[in-house]
């Protein structure tokens, strides 16, 4: 059974298919491993062992029908981090608020991984309500780094980076509002993609910030992301920020990397992410990836841009606002969390109460933040600013793609640091989604692809590389030529380097 | 419960004030469906069985904007005459209650889709007052909660309350006036016409109910008093649930007279919301407004911009049909009608009805008299609109058919009329059932009436002498034994033709 | 520029609704201080002539069709509720008034 899990999601997905093994064998694989492991790593908030061996059944079944899979991806287990909702299993966004919480309606992600036969394992841990860098903010407790148990899987959809890099899924979703899924796949060593703001519909994922919000896939290879990534794009009427445009050929373009050449191809290193700040081992990684490129034929050149360093100052004031009003709902009065109906409160004072109890202390904050920075008299200074950087960071890339077909920068400034180490410090723990946050705020693709282990702690690094809207093809086609030489050089893939977790607490 | 208010005689009020008047007109769209949704848009039903993820405000759902609404919201602008925004937003409005499932309103706030706007409110008297227009916004309605326990219904001493979301994002559109001002004593009659002329344009517009009493059309009343000599607006109270025409006058009547009353013993008007009580036609104190309310406001992310092309504005411009203030001038030219004679015609509501009777074929003098007269009373007398009689103008149109063709009497066709409204079916058959044909046939009257003459010979022998006067009572005999069913003038000349012989 | 009183953060946490407790109210402060002063410096280059983005897509216009689709339930509906009756969500007392 070992060598299943190990398996990339294509060559799953090739057995499945062939009938080489069957999806029901594939997902009993996982559901033992993470029966094995995730005591260890804390991936899961919920496993759904019946829905997931119903789902692998089915697909089983279409195939031994005769009938063609319904995706290149039909019979590959997957972990769905739980921000997204699931009609009938319980969806929590990693808070008290929404313990037991059973949506009735499948989001747009959900079902799109439904109808490719892709069989949902379980929910994942998050930092509560996507916010954080660590998944240390879930009220369900930390995940835990499989490289590391000690340290932090990144955030906030650590538990679906950790639960591919412990092997517990092929695959996994997770969603990006400042880097919570390529920061994450950076600490974790595995590839995470935001794609374009639009590309994948954004019904039925519980919202922290809308206007940056966007999920993707999570992958140990870049062409499993690329086969995922086309699963759950596409234009949704239900979304109204959804672009009703074709899906980028990302598949194609990460097969078409993966012969290795970038002749041709520009590829600009962002001035302004590095220096102070950076690990050493981190920016030594950054610079052998970028030699890589230059080695598999791209032109590489620095370009500046100037109001990067704006991003994440203008991300709390965007984040927070959005999310002062987004978790409104959240009142003891429709579904959730209610305390204090003791008949002597008024609905007003079981609303405080109930938040007050329901959230946690990131949460509260950001909630505070955002009620302060939308206050009248303090709105233009705070809000209305942010919004103004926006519009320069967006200018930047434009020029930047004017001379460039990608960016690159490190994704994050340091290797995965150790739980509890910057719990007390919020504008530390910020910092780990400085690369990451201009590609939400522009709203165009974003990746992070492993660059190997920094040498002075042996952790996975991660290589960011950004597209323009609606040229996430070309992060793919990047990621993949880079990910095969890097493989090659190494002698094999990163993510096999992770430490043995089988049996040892 | 605060003592009752002082209050001011109102022509004192009048002497030593100026009123300032600002109308917030809420509408629910008639749309299919809600405003950012797919639930059925309808009033009433069970609990919460017209409600989806979007509605309820379940964690994850969004936003899809009801095109149909946007229409409406544009073509009601173009009617009150407004500019439509080349670009606009949503927006949320954030606040906390427990009837708004996201707690926060999608709202528009520094962007409505029209501005600037005009509406000509004619009074009873024929005088036209121009109401401006500040703004139509588009927004979504609230659910609505019921209050268990203490007073029926009532929010205080409830001990606890039951919400029902069916209603929760019905489209809405907030019409809100520019500062009236300048209206004296008018102004609680300036209220009311103003809402009753936007109901007439809203209805014409085929975009709303327009039901106060359902709440489709919701009037909220700010108003102010400025003393005499003053250039500035005072302080201003807003009063709520003033669900009816007559409210609307009587509210604002009753806050001028309240507010002067404590402006002339010195004292100072709170800002507040005040709430309109339909059974003594006072207003009293809500929520006190210390500092202005912290909405928050934001451009909402979840709905994209509204950008109308100038080609779609003005083909929603063709749609609009004739604005019945216009109308009106209209039929007071084409049927030739006094003042007076018009404006008896809108107070009992009669003018769509005139003219589809007129439409139907009668002259629009009688189609007006019926409205006017006959069916006004029956409609008193029913306690309902004058539209809601259970009779059509093609109806009243072909009992005016049967009176001009002389096979119906006035005092016939009101019976006939009366069969009609009892539901016996349509005119004619009503005349049949009930045998109310004009006897017209001679032989059958000068039976009767020889009858008359033999039972009465002392009169037939007057009449012979000369006294044609006296021929009123054998008149009278004939048509009682004919059941008024006979043309009293024919009557007459035959008694007079028989005795002569 | 900021320096948030304990006050204003009380404030702001009645607008929030967060029943915070006085500690929170202290560690709040200090915090939002700190994040408020360094994120401060968006202002350095939000000049008059740079328009605000709202939407990281330019879309406009994106409407739906007036076609009434199937929703929830009345069961479906209530639940995930904390109480219900009547068809109703049952709700304590409210003690405010409509806006
Ligand atoms: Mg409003
Ligand atoms: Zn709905």
């Amino acid at each position: 059974m070992t060598e299943l899990i190990k398996l990339t999601a294509a060559e799953l997905a090739g057995k499945i298919h062939s009938r080489e093994v069957s999806a029901v064998e594939v997902t009993q694989a996982h559901l033992d491993r993470i029966a094995e492991v995730d005591d260890h790593i804390h991936a899961f908030l919920h496993v759904d062992t019946e829905g997931a061996l119903a789902a692998a059944k089915a697909v089983d079944e279409g195939i031994a029908d005769g009938k063609a899979p319904a995706s290149p991806l039909a019979g590959v287990p997957l972990a769905l981090k739980d921000v997204l909702t699931t009609e009938g299993v319980p969806t929590t966004c990693g808070s008290k608020t929404l313990e037991g919480w059973i949506p009735p309606y499948d989001a747009t992600v959900t079902r799109k991984l439904r109808e490719a036969g892709v069989v949902i394992l379980g929910k994942t841990n998050m930092d509560e309500f996507a916010m954080g860098s660590s998944t240390e903010n879930s009220a369900y407790g930390p995940t835990h780094n499989p490289w590391d148990h000690a340290r932090i899987p990144g955030g906030s959809g650590g538990g679906s980076s950790a639960s591919i890099a412990a092997f517990e899924a092929a695959i996994a979703i997770g969603t990006d509002t400042g880097g919570s899924i390529r920061q994450p796949g950076s600490v974790t060593g595995t590839v995470g993609v935001k794609p374009t703001y639009g590309g994948v519909s954004r019904y039925g994922l519980v919202a922290f910030s809308s206007s940056l919000d966007q999920a993707g896939p999570c992958a140990r290879t870049v062409l499993d992301a690329a086969l995922l990534h086309e699963v759950i794009a596409g234009y949704d009427p239900r979304d109204s920020t959804s672009i009703d445009a074709p899906v980028p050929p990302v598949v194609a373009a990460a097969r078409q990397g993966a012969n290795g050449d970038l002749k041709g191809v520009k590829v600009g290193v962002v001035k302004e992410f590095g220096g102070d700040g950076y690990q050493p081992g981190v920016l030594r990684s950054f610079q052998a990836a970028v030699e890589q490129l230059r080695a598999l034929g791209a032109e590489v050149v620095e370009v500046s841009c100037p109001h990067f360093v704006y991003a994440l100052p203008a991300y709390y004031l965007i984040a927070p606002s959005e999310c002062s009003s987004n978790l409104a709902r959240f009142d003891a009065m429709r579904y959730g969390l209610r305390v204090a109906d003791d008949g002597t409160h008024s609905a007003e004072e079981v609303m405080s109460l109930t938040r007050e109890k329901g959230f946690g202390a990131e949460v509260k904050r950001r909630i505070m933040l955002g009620t302060y920075a939308l206050s009248s008299g303090y709105y233009d200074a705070y809000y209305g600013s942010a919004q103004k950087v926006r519009t320069l960071i967006t200018r930047d890339f434009d020029a930047a793609f004017e001379q460039v077909d990608v960016l690159v920068s490190p994704t994050t400034p340091t290797t995965a640091f150790k739980i509890g180490e910057r719990v007390d410090d919020p504008m530390a723990m910020y910092l780990a989604d400085l690369c990451t946050i201009p590609s939400n705020l522009a709203g165009n693709a974003a990746m992070s692809v492993p660059s190997g282990l920094s040498d002075e702690d042996g952790l996975p690094v991660g290589l960011q590389i950004m597209a323009p809207a609606l040229a996430d093809d070309r992060l793919y086609r990047v990621g993949a030529a880079y990910e095969a030489a890097r493989d090659a050089a190494a002698g094999g893939a990163l993510i096999h380097k992770v430490p043995e977790l089988g049996g040892t607490k | 419960m605060t003592a009752v208010a002082e209050l001011m005689d109102y022509a004192d009020v009048i002497e030593r004030f100026d009123p300032v008047l600002g109308l917030e007109v809420h509408v629910e769209l008639n749309t299919n469906t809600k405003m950012f949704c797919g639930c059925e848009n309808e009033f009433g039903g069970e609990p919460n069985t017209k409600v989806c993820p979007t509605c309820l405000g379940l964690p994850g759902a969004l936003p899809a904007l009801n095109g149909k609404a946007v229409e409406g919201a544009i073509r009601i602008g173009l009617a009150l005459n407004c500019e439509i925004a080349e670009w606009c937003r949503f927006a949320r409005k954030n606040y906390f209650y427990p009837d708004m499932p996201k707690n926060f309103q999608t709202s528009q706030y520094d962007e409505p889709i029209a501005f600037n706007g005009y509406l000509d409110v004619t009074l009873d008297d024929g005088e036209v007052v121009r109401v401006e227009i500040e703004r139509a916004h588009m927004e979504e309605d609230t659910g609505k909660s019921l209050h268990v326990g203490g007073a029926t219904g009532r929010i205080h001493g409830a001990e606890h309350s039951l919400l029902d979301y069916n209603r929760a994002g019905v489209p809405l559109i907030e019409i809100v006036t520019k500062p009236i001002e300048g209206t004296g004593e008018r102004a609680p009659e300036v209220a009311r016409a103003y809402v009753s002329a936007l109901r007439d344009l809203l209805r014409a517009l085929d975009v709303s109910d327009v039901r106060m009493d359902q709440g489709s059309l919701r009037c909220d009343a700010n108003v102010s008093l400025m003393a005499k000599d003053a250039t500035e607006f005072g302080t201003r109270t807003e009063t709520k649930n003033v669900n009816s025409l007559r409210s609307v006058e009587r509210a604002v009547r009753y806050e001028m007279t309240r507010q002067a009353a404590i402006l002339a013993e010195g004292g100072t008007i709170k800002q507040e919301t005040r709430h309109f009580q339909e059974a003594d036609g006072t207003t009293s104190s809500g929520r006190t407004k210390e500092t202005a309310e912290d909405y928050r406001y934001f451009p909402e992310p979840d709905l994209v911009p509204i950008a109308p092309s100038r080609e779609w504005v003005e083909q929603l411009r063709g749609t609009l049909p004739e604005m019945p203030s216009e109308r009106r001038k209209r039929i007071q030219t084409e049927w030739s009608l006094s003042d007076e004679a018009l404006r008896d015609l809108l107070n009992v509501g009669a003018v769509d009805l005139v003219a589809a009777t007129v439409e139907a074929g009668a002259s629009p003098d009688d189609a007006r008299g019926w409205w006017v007269n006959t069916l006004a009373q029956e409609a008193n007398a029913r306690e309902v609109e004058l539209a809601e009689l259970a009779i059509t103008p093609a109806q009243v149109a072909e009992v005016i058919g049967l009176v001009t063709s002389g096979e119906l009497t006035n005092k016939l066709a009101k019976e006939v009329v009366q069969g009609v409204l009892a539901g016996e079916g349509e005119p004619r058959e009503v005349v049949e059932k009930r045998g109310l044909k004009v006897v017209s046939d001679d032989s059958a009257l000068l039976a009767a009436i020889d009858e008359a003459l033999a039972a009465q010979p002392d009169v037939a022998d007057k009449i012979r002498g000369g006294k044609v006067a006296a021929a009123g009572a054998i008149v009278g005999a004939v048509m009682k034994a004919t059941k008024g069913q006979a043309d009293a003038k024919r009557v007459r000349e035959l008694i007079i033709e028989r005795v002569g012989s | 520029m900021p320096n948030i009183s304990r006050d204003e953060v009380a404030h702001l946490a009645k607008l929030a609704r967060l029943a915070v407790t006085d500690d929170e109210i202290d560690v709040f402060a200090g915090q939002l201080d700190q994040i408020l002063d360094s994120v401060a410096k968006v202002s350095e280059v939000a000049a008059d002539d740079v328009p605000p983005t709202s939407h990281a897509v330019p879309l406009t216009n994106v409407f739906r069709q007036d076609v009434v689709v199937p929703g929830l339930t009345q069961q479906q509906a209530l639940a995930g509720a904390p109480a219900a009756e009547d068809g109703r969500f049952r709700v304590p007392r409210i003690l405010g008034e409509e806006q």
